[in-house]
């Protein structure tokens, strides 16, 4: 038994964030750009790390250096204990079924790639289709693209809404017995979007189609049960949720990742190796040619221990509060227009001003410390969507706070008295 | 200091020609029309021609972007307008240098004129490009390119 606190009670509201306690793990946001404090608004294009992310990396290259999985000294064991753990809890962390359907790759976009040449490239043939959506990354198109390209299948893209949402009816009716692979943004990282996966998957399963999961945009801003989402594989960045950048996972079912050709030919895929024959290894193995992101990976299993304690409701709370007031604090700029106005975002501002180019505005933002992306964010089929040539993206983290909306919203003024 | 450079880069002259561009419009009769882009921010320019010659009697531009690729299209084309091709060149070397931060410029911005104006872009690396984009393209259409030019 527990004792309980006397000032204990029943858990109805959630613990308020301690942001200013959260914002003193991360060095950088300590730091002045250009004679301010930085304000970084560009969590989208990757995140900032924790100091116990930094220091596992340094701690890994300054003691803990050997090559892993073969080695029988000391080091090559510790090595292999550490980067295999970071496999482990990548697996509690999205709630995997089983270790080895977390395949270590580069990122997201290996991960997806991996997934277009493998199991695309072998169930693939002419007349076939493969579903994607309006709001992907270019790196959920171009892999699909070339694979289609080879094989004589088509690429179908489902439609958006003016608000930035997909239009279900129309996915609905593009599934059909031709579809053999579904790829979908979790979050898009050009409007903000959640889509409703749950469903959408529930849908394709309906007939019979697996689906894909780009998941870097979602993943820092909210917890992720693949089991409950029921995708068939799901790829993620570490650098984008507080991580260090070269590693990611594609998290896949079993089932499918055994039925899948390997990707890459080299060490640590195979059991053995003749000039006549190739037996290769096991699952996650199979997919991880030669010698793998070590130090990186070690780091991630640093950034796991790190949002694994986050409190996750007060989290998505918070960061659904920032949204609200910074879409607020714009909205109220007269000739700012917000691309992008799901009923269901996350993290993800973008916006146009007036004629003003955004690269003209993110230069001036700039020169006041505050970092935001300008262009097409890696989505120009989004761009033209909506007739924009790019666009200025705020994008948030649970470290951001008010006050840099509230500078944010200063440097747009700054950015109108040049302009006027 | 921040806001100094910032009006360096944004001068008026600048900001006149992006609200104001000069012989912003697309030329029916061009001899010569070469499309130029930069593909990491989506500055998308179309320069038309007519040459008598060896001399520019007309040029024109169209497109879209930022303040300083369209104020450095509209000052170029002022600029080259009645020139040789070897004038034109010539400017686009000095334009060059000068947006790049190369030595020894300063001394001789008297008779550039309005492309002086562009010296502020050397502080602010990524913008280069955008200042270059409208010459580059100039460049491709008195080299009588066929493809697009990119400043990638």
């Amino acid at each position: 038994m527990i004792a309980q606190s006397p000032f204990a009670q029943t858990p109805s509201k959630t613990i308020p964030l301690d942001v200013e306690r959260l914002r003193r793990d991360f060095p950088i946001l300590q730091t002045s750009v250009r004679g301010k404090p930085l304000v970084y608004l560009d969590n989208a294009a990757t995140t900032q790390k924790p100091r116990v992310v930094i220091d596992a990396l340094r701690r890994y290259y300054e003691a803990q250096n050997a090559n892993i999985h073969r080695g029988v000294h000391y080091l090559s064991e510790l090595g292999t204990k550490l980067y295999e753990d970071a496999r482990l809890k990548a697996q509690d962390f999205i709630h995997a079924a089983d270790w080895r359907e977390i395949i270590f790759v580069r990122g997201t976009t290996e991960g997806i790639n991996l997934v277009a040449a493998t199991y695309g490239r072998s169930k693939l043939n002419e007349g076939d289709e493969v579903l994607i959506s309006g709001m992907e990354h270019h790196s959920n198109i171009v892999p699909w693209q070339m694979v289609c390209g080879e094989r004589k299948a088509t690429l179908k893209v489902v439609p958006l809404n003016d608000n930035g949402e997909l239009v279900l009816e129309e996915y609905d009716r593009m599934l059909s017995s031709r579809t053999k692979m579904v790829a979908l943004a979790h979050v898009s990282n050009a409007l903000g979007t959640v889509n409703p996966l749950k469903r959408m998957i529930a849908m394709a399963h309906a007939k019979g189609i697996p689906v894909l999961v780009d998941g870097a945009q979602a993943l820092p801003h909210m917890k992720v049960d693949v089991q409950d989402l029921d995708c068939d594989f799901y790829a993620f960045s570490a650098h984008k949720m507080y991580g260090p950048t070269g590693i990611g996972v594609l998290y896949g079912k079993s089932a499918l990742l055994q039925d899948m050709p390997p990707y890459q030919g080299g060490g640590d895929m195979i059991k053995s190796v003749t000039f006549e024959k190739t037996l290769f290894n096991d699952l996650p193995y199979k997919f991880e040619a030669g010698t793998p992101n070590i130090a990186d990976g070690i780091a991630f299993g640093a950034t796991l221990d790190y949002v694994q304690a986050l409190d996750w409701t007060a989290v998505m709370h918070y960061e659904r509060d920032l949204l609200d007031y910074a879409t607020e604090q714009l909205s109220g700029i007269k000739s700012l227009r917000l691309i992008g106005t799901a009923r269901e975002k996350a993290g993800v501002i973008s916006f146009v001003l007036g004629t003003i180019h955004p690269h003209d505005i993110g230069t001036i933002l700039d020169q006041e410390g505050i970092a935001v992306r300008t262009g097409h964010h890696c989505a120009q089929p989004v761009m033209i969507r909506y007739d924009v040539p790019a666009t200025v993206r705020a994008s948030f983290a649970f470290y951001n706070t008010k006050s840099e909306v509230d500078a944010l919203v200063r440097g747009i003024g700054k950015v109108l008295e040049v302009f006027a | 200091m921040a806001a100094d450079e910032l009006r360096s880069l944004y001068q008026e002259i600048i900001l006149e020609h992006n609200k104001n561009p000069r012989n912003f419009r697309t030329m029916e009769d061009s001899d010569v029309s070469v499309e130029g882009y930069n593909p990491l921010c989506g500055d998308h320019y179309t320069v038309y021609l007519k040459l008598e010659g060896d001399v520019v009697k007309d040029v024109s531009f169209k497109g879209s972007g930022c303040a300083i690729s369209k104020a450095s299209a509209s000052v170029m084309s002022t600029m080259v307008k009645g020139r040789t091709k070897q004038e034109a060149e010539a400017l686009f070397e000095r334009f060059h240098d000068l947006v790049t931060g190369k030595p020894g410029q300063s001394a001789s911005l008297d008779d550039l004129g309005s492309l002086a104006a562009f010296a502020g872009v050397s502080e602010f690396p990524a913008r280069v490009k955008c200042a270059s984009l409208a010459w580059h393209t100039l460049h491709g259409a008195l080299e009588n390119k066929q493809e697009a030019i990119t400043t990638e």
